[in-house]
């Protein structure tokens, strides 16, 4: 489409540096990663091995708090900052609904079973309509507003849950009881791999199926796609677009709540800032993946996840923790100006 | 839903008047001075009554309600001299006569209800700095409509130029340009205060060039994220910058202390009145409070200057819609960057200023948070509306340093533990603690009841009541740079 064409525009040649020099860069620079993690690997397979797993785990909370971004991204162009808070909420409910339920490390296993379970699902409840109610209130009454007031009234509703956390459990970091056995699921050869790996898995991996199954083969998910694709048209075809925005909140928030269930259980502690952190970091994963492309903010969150796992891990010549936002930051400034669909997105005229 | 609301409370509010006799056509009917006069002399009087009531009753309460009085009903707005209009000028100069004598009545002012007494000095100079800060956002986000969430970036390296300049920070280079107060064997870089804050404004100007130049091409939201992604990395840089590569940029944590302090040198003093070191100043809140007035009013004159100019009209044409802007020739990515460079400007002067008054440069000052502080006060004075930036920069500023503090103290002593009204709550409210979801509250209800401000500027309000074509504002395709099609 060349409707924007300005003189000066014109005169210049056509993508003058992007089309050689910076696949030439991105593969300098992909191939010097690859160099370090092989380095890094030879020095210590086992030490590489355990330290790849933690970054498999946190790479699966990351997507499902990075799901809930690109779902409501595809659906409104809408950076909803608030929803790294509600992720960090739902931390905060399942740590109280462990103790509501009762499960403490001497559980049976049964009753832990059940104790984890129902925490999941009423933090996922709660997740899900908080996150609904936040677009009635602040989203819903600017959908015809230029498009910068809903994202104010997202930073907003930021700040707004953190204090809501604070009111309710202070300032400082809250402290998840530990229920999960300790030892390790199995051990070879000095890789060991943890229960509360396991645990981030057995939740993880079914509830992506579930959204898949939500999304592709339902009624529901095929009026979210329909209203993601184009609104207009959508609500020509009968679908109730609010009920739909709805909806895909609902979906977004209850993930964002599996999130919170999962951290609580695997980082053991949570801090009313840590919805914002970690949300950004989940938002660069789904910008990484595609945004609005479902499977790419799984695969952009597991990017991510290896990413600080081995930054924050690794010993050879690694910039440590203290970089890792400015890493996860400066891949997301990267991505956005050189790639902005992402690693899957396509770019199509009706978006994705 | 929210329309509806107000619908209602307004024509509640018209039934009750009504009643006694005032239905709304008959008060339509009075001119608009009448109107006028009557609601500021119904509000004059509530708030005297208030402040009798609450019992903090100063005598000094009836000379400002007075100067109100006066300000807001004399019709002084068509007055003229020899043909030039000089009753535009009334209120701006009587609100700059009353800031600039602050000092010396601000003492004596009535404690307010609820927020108590009148700012200290040392607020009044944060709310200047940061009025300067928030009128360089609002070249960003007012004029150009560009979302800016990293503007914290700008006030830090403003303050860390400060440091590098004018402070001991580099003690193996020994260079003195007219700074002021310096002992003698003083190591390190000291570079007179004036000189820094152009360095810094230059500096910052180049960083904002620097940042725009990749992401200015973005659309509005991603903007944002970026710009926030840029805020945060500085910050990290401020904060690890003590071995960033064998080098100590930022001194770490610690940060950059003690900075020099502006001032004249001996000869200005002596000749001129001047003071000589502000830092030894026997008022040293008072020149710093006057010095940061002259560069608000600087600001000013640059903002009010360029929004009429040929750059200021191209950026409110962006604004406005992008694509008809390109189309009538206007250069978006210059055009942009001008708003970039010049919003980082007066964001990095701000912050070497603030850090010269604070004697530091520390990475604590330069969260994500400070970023929406500073958002906050333009969407809540009125994007693109000097007046209401300044006013937002001010009331948010004050907040900040003391009224969360006294309306917590306030309501902890009526309604906390053993409140003498009636004991609400069990455990004292920590008022400030909230500060930011407070600050997330103000932006949402802006958003949501009067998007434009409290003191709006007339073609924002419309932009947001009339709706603009948003869908094709920032990009003709999803993602794709405006520049994409250059084929």
């Amino acid at each position: 489409m060349a409707t924007t064409v300005h003189p000066e525009a014109l005169a210049k040649p056509a993508r003058p540096l992007g089309a050689y020099v910076m696949p030439v860069l991105a593969a300098i620079l992909v191939g010097l990663l690859v160099f370090w993690l092989i380095v890094n690997f030879v020095k210590g397979p086992a030490y590489f091995t355990n330290i790849a797993f933690i970054g498999l785990t946190n790479g699966a909370v990351y997507a499902l708090v990075a799901l809930g971004y690109t779902l409501v991204y595809g659906i409104l162009e809408l950076i909803n900052f608030a929803h790294g808070d509600v992720f960090m909420l739902g931390a905060l409910f399942s740590a109280s609904m462990l103790s509501v339920f009762g499960v403490t490390a001497k559980s049976s296993n049964g009753a832990l079973a059940v104790g984890i379970v129902g925490s999941l699902l009423v933090a996922m409840a709660a997740c899900g309509f908080l996150n609904v109610a936040i677009e009635r209130i602040a989203y819903r009454p600017l959908r015809g507003a230029p498009r910068l007031a809903p994202l104010i009234t997202a930073i907003g509703m930021s700040f707004i849950l953190q204090d809501v956390a604070i009111a309710w459990k202070g300032p400082g970091y809250i402290s998840v009881p530990e229920v999960l056995p300790t030892g390790d699921v199995f051990s070879v050869g000095g890789v060991t791999y943890t229960w509360e790996k396991l645990i981030v898995f057995v939740i993880t991996v079914p509830v992506l199926l579930a959204l898949m199954w939500l999304v592709q083969k339902t009624r529901q998910g095929k009026a979210m796609r329909a209203t993601a694709q184009d609104r207009d048209a959508a609500a020509m075809m009968g679908i109730d677009v609010n009920r739909t925005i709805s909806f895909t909140f609902l979906i977004a928030g209850a993930l964002a709540g599996a999130g919170g269930l999962l951290y609580a259980l695997y980082f053991g502690q949570v801090h009313y800032d840590t919805g914002f952190t970690l949300g950004l970091i989940a938002f660069t994963a789904a910008v990484l993946g595609g945004i609005g492309n479902l499977p790419g903010a799984v695969l952009g969150a597991l990017v991510i996840g290896f990413i600080q796992a081995f930054n924050e891990g690794l010993t050879w010549h690694s910039p440590g923790s203290d970089w890792t936002q400015s890493i996860v930051f400066s891949i997301l400034i990267l991505i956005l100006v050189f790639r902005p669909e992402g690693l899957l997105g396509e770019r199509t005229p009706e978006g994705n | 839903m929210w329309r509806s609301v107000r619908g209602a409370i307004s024509r509640a509010w018209w039934a009750v008047l009504g009643l006694v006799g005032l239905p709304h056509e008959r008060w339509l009917g009075y001119s608009r001075l009448t109107r006028r006069t009557v609601k500021a002399v119904v509000w004059i009087g509530i708030g005297l009554l208030l402040v009798w009531g609450l019992g903090v009753w100063a005598n000094s309460a009836i000379l400002a309600a007075a100067v109100l009085l006066l300000l807001i009903v004399v019709p002084y707005q068509n007055w003229t001299v020899r043909g030039r209009r000089v009753g535009k000028w009334v209120l701006p100069g009587a609100v700059l006569l009353i800031g600039v004598t602050y000092p010396f009545y601000g003492t004596h002012m009535p404690e307010l209800p609820i927020f108590g007494p009148f700012p200290q000095m040392s607020t009044m100079v944060a709310m200047m700095i940061f009025s300067v800060m928030a009128l360089g956002l609002n070249f960003v986000v007012g004029y150009a409509g560009l979302l800016d969430l990293g503007y914290v970036a700008f006030y830090a390296v403003g303050a860390y130029t400060a440091g590098w300049f004018a402070s001991n920070q580099f003690a193996n280079r020994n260079v003195d340009f007219g700074a002021v107060g310096l002992l003698k064997g003083t190591t390190g870089i000291h570079f007179s205060i004036w000189l820094v804050l152009i360095i810094a404004g230059a500096l910052t100007a180049i960083s904002g060039i620097l940042i725009g130049l990749p992401t200015l091409r973005l659309r509005g939201d991603y903007l944002a994220i970026v710009t926030l992604g840029f805020g945060e990395i500085v910050h990290q840089v401020a904060q690890n910058g003590d071995s960033l590569a064998g080098f100590n940029i930022t001194n770490g944590t610690g940060g950059i202390t003690p900075i020099d302090g502006p001032g004249f040198g001996n000869w200005a003093r002596a000749h001129l009145h001047l003071p000589a070191n502000y830092l030894t100043a026997t008022n040293l809140d008072n020149v710093f409070f006057w010095t940061a007035v002259i560069l608000v009013l600087i600001t000013v004159f640059v903002s009010a200057r360029l929004r009429d100019s040929r750059l200021g009209r191209a950026w409110v044409a962006i604004r406005e819609d992008e694509i008809a802007a390109a189309a009538m020739g206007v250069p978006l990515m210059r055009t942009k960057t001008w708003a970039y460079a010049t919003g980082a400007f007066f964001g990095g002067v701000a912050g070497a200023y603030y850090a010269s008054y604070k004697g530091g440069a520390f990475p604590d000052d330069f969260f994500f948070q400070i970023s929406v502080f500073i958002l906050a006060m333009v969407i809540l004075g009125g994007m693109g509306n000097i007046w209401g930036v300044i006013f937002g920069a001010c009331f948010l500023t004050y907040l900040n340093q003391e009224g969360l503090s006294n309306v917590g103290a306030w309501l902890n002593g009526h309604f906390g533990p053993g409140g003498d009204v009636v004991q609400i709550w069990h455990k004292t409210l920590d008022v400030p603690l909230y500060e930011f979801g407070i600050y997330g509250v103000i932006l949402v209800v802006t958003m949501l009841f009067r998007p434009e401000g409290l003191i709006p500027s007339s073609r924002r309000a419309a932009e947001f009541h009339e709706g603009v074509h948003e869908e094709y504002l920032y990009d003709v395709e999803h993602g794709a740079p405006i520049y994409e099609e250059a084929t």
